[in-house]
């Protein structure tokens, strides 16, 4: 059993923990240093406030607990001069004010554009800002990822080691530079996100635990970037899709489609956050895929069922999308949406025309969509046809059972 | 920081080019070593002839060998370098982008090791 006073530590730490470490490190310049004096901090933290209580400012007391930790290891490691020049460097005074009083930038938006630097891979992007933003620990995320702890590890140190070797500037990109440095900032949480919701059972709760910390540090993101539409429209797009996460699977973890979902089952008050956060990006005048993804998202989650869907509505905003994106991927949709607002005819002609451009060959979902739209217009030996391509092509078990479930009633024989 | 920007590309491409083409890119690395020199970032930089003149040098037990070619047969090879100093890696991506070759080659961003 949790206890309140637990819980409201575990609130306390995914709350502080990213700011503690990039005040750290941009203090002492030293990652490492900075995570391991943030995570004693937490510890001293636990002890001394079972005892005393919460303080009223628990991010100044742990920044500060962390910066004293961290000078005690520097001054016992401390064996040159650079060191101690270090040490000097980071002792509080007037010429090292506080950004978070002083209201320059926050130290956690210079930490989450270094963790998302594009020099760096991005799998490698994507676990250090797990590991330095968001607290996880290496094989929490070794876990997520499923890779080993020391493959993880490995990752981890050869990031870090990067961003020192080669001048990664730890700071918010400059204007010029902001805008393409955002976008990498997004896809690496999106990325996080849809990690985590492929995998959204109750098997695999590491792995669904990434979801929360992406709509986490999509939030965070929001109070530091409040003007920008974009960051606005992915957390109001990860929103969307998490009210879904209690209909996505029925009892037996098998994947319901969307039309099929208990909407009883969705998160009522994710998906009116998602709306006000949405309003406000849009009222901002500057519309982005993002954006138009979460409308996209909206339309579902605001329809009473799926026969009130406003395809047409869906398909209009994919266009858009597809004008912003150039993505076939998203002309696909293009073509479900078509497919419900003027029938399956419709848009099985838009999916054959994307089958014969060859841009989506070996993907899955083309496949399976071309398969649904068949199976539709009651071409069953053609639609079981394209069900056997899909399978062979399916991503996982949940997705493969669902696809030889729809092939089982295709194939079937024909009752007379 | 220091770093080295290496200018990759393919040496048959440019070894076609003709004469006009060949002209006008030698000009635009004219503008981009003075704008560069102009900035106070740069610290030396030459174009190298083609691999067909490079000779590959080791030494095994004691032994000194050649080899006539590079030291790996790639499709894209070690055209010319730049060594610039400037403030952080962003600033030399940006100056590597600005290199005409970026554009038909790659340029390959290796910060200089302390010593």
């Amino acid at each position: 059993m949790t206890t309140p006073f637990e819980a409201e530590v575990t609130e306390v730490f995914h709350r502080e923990w990213g700011r503690v470490v990039a005040t750290l490190i941009r203090r002492t310049g030293d990652w490492d240093l900075a995570e391991d004096s943030a995570q004693e901090a937490f510890v001293i933290a636990v002890e001394r406030w079972r005892r005393d209580g919460i303080p009223a400012s628990p991010g100044g007391w742990l920044t500060a607990t962390a910066l004293n930790r961290a000078i005690d290891r520097l001054r016992r490691a401390a064996m040159g001069r650079q060191k101690l020049r270090d040490l000097a460097a980071m002792m509080p005074g007037p010429d090292t004010p506080d950004p978070d009083e002083s209201g320059i930038v926050d130290d956690r938006l210079r930490l989450i554009f270094t963790c998302c630097h594009p020099a760096l891979a991005l799998d490698a992007r994507v676990a250090l800002t797990l590991r330095s933003l968001a607290g996880l620990t290496t094989s929490e995320i070794a876990r997520a990822f499923l890779v080993t702890d020391a493959t993880m590890a490995k990752r981890l140190v050869r990031a870090k080691a990067k961003i020192a070797h080669t001048g990664i500037p730890y700071r918010v990109p400059p204007a010029h530079l902001l805008a393409e440095r955002t976008t990498g900032v997004l896809a690496v949480i999106y990325l996080l996100f849809n990690e985590g919701y492929e995998a959204s059972t109750g098997a695999d709760l590491v792995r669904a635990g990434l979801c929360d910390e992406a709509t986490r540090l999509g939030r965070t993101l929001t109070e530091l970037m409040p003007d920008e539409p974009e960051v606005l429209g992915l957390l109001a797009l990860l929103l969307f899709h998490d009210s879904r996460r209690a209909g996505r699977v029925d009892a037996s973890g098998d994947l319901v489609p969307l039309d099929e979902q208990d909407r009883t089952r969705w998160n009522a008050a994710a998906i009116t956050e998602a709306e006000t956060v949405l309003d406000r990006a849009l009222r901002l005048g500057r519309p982005g895929p993002y954006q138009t993804q979460a409308a996209i998202a909206a339309c579902h989650a605001t329809a009473a069922d799926a026969a009130a869907t406003d395809w047409a509505q869906i398909a209009g905003l994919y266009g858009e999308l597809g004008r912003m994106t150039g993505s076939p991927v998203v002309e696909l949709n293009r073509a479900v949406a078509v497919a419900m607002a003027d029938g399956p005819q419709a848009g099985l002609r838009l999916v054959d025309g994307l089958a014969d451009s060859g841009a989506l060959r070996d993907y899955r979902l083309l496949a399976a969509t071309q398969a649904d739209l068949l199976r539709r217009l009651g071409r069953r030996d053609e639609a079981a046809e394209a069900y056997r391509r899909a399978i062979d092509l399916a991503g996982n078990e949940r997705e493969r059972r669902f696809l030889i479930r729809r092939l089982s009633e295709v194939a079937a024989p024909a009752r007379p | 920081m220091k770093y080295l920007l290496l200018i990759c590309s393919d040496e048959d491409q440019v070894a076609t080019l003709n004469q006009e083409d060949g002209e006008a890119m030698l000009a635009e690395y004219g503008v981009f070593a003075e704008e560069m020199a102009a900035r106070g970032v740069l610290a030396g930089g030459e174009r190298l002839r083609p691999t067909a003149d490079a000779t590959t040098v080791k030494v095994r037990s004691g032994e000194v060998l050649l080899s006539d070619g590079p030291y790996a047969e790639t499709k894209e090879q070690i055209g010319g370098y730049f060594l610039v100093d400037c403030a952080d890696l962003d600033e030399a991506i940006e100056i590597a982008a600005k290199i005409p070759g970026a554009r038909v080659g790659s340029i390959e961003v290796r910060p200089i090791w302390p010593m």
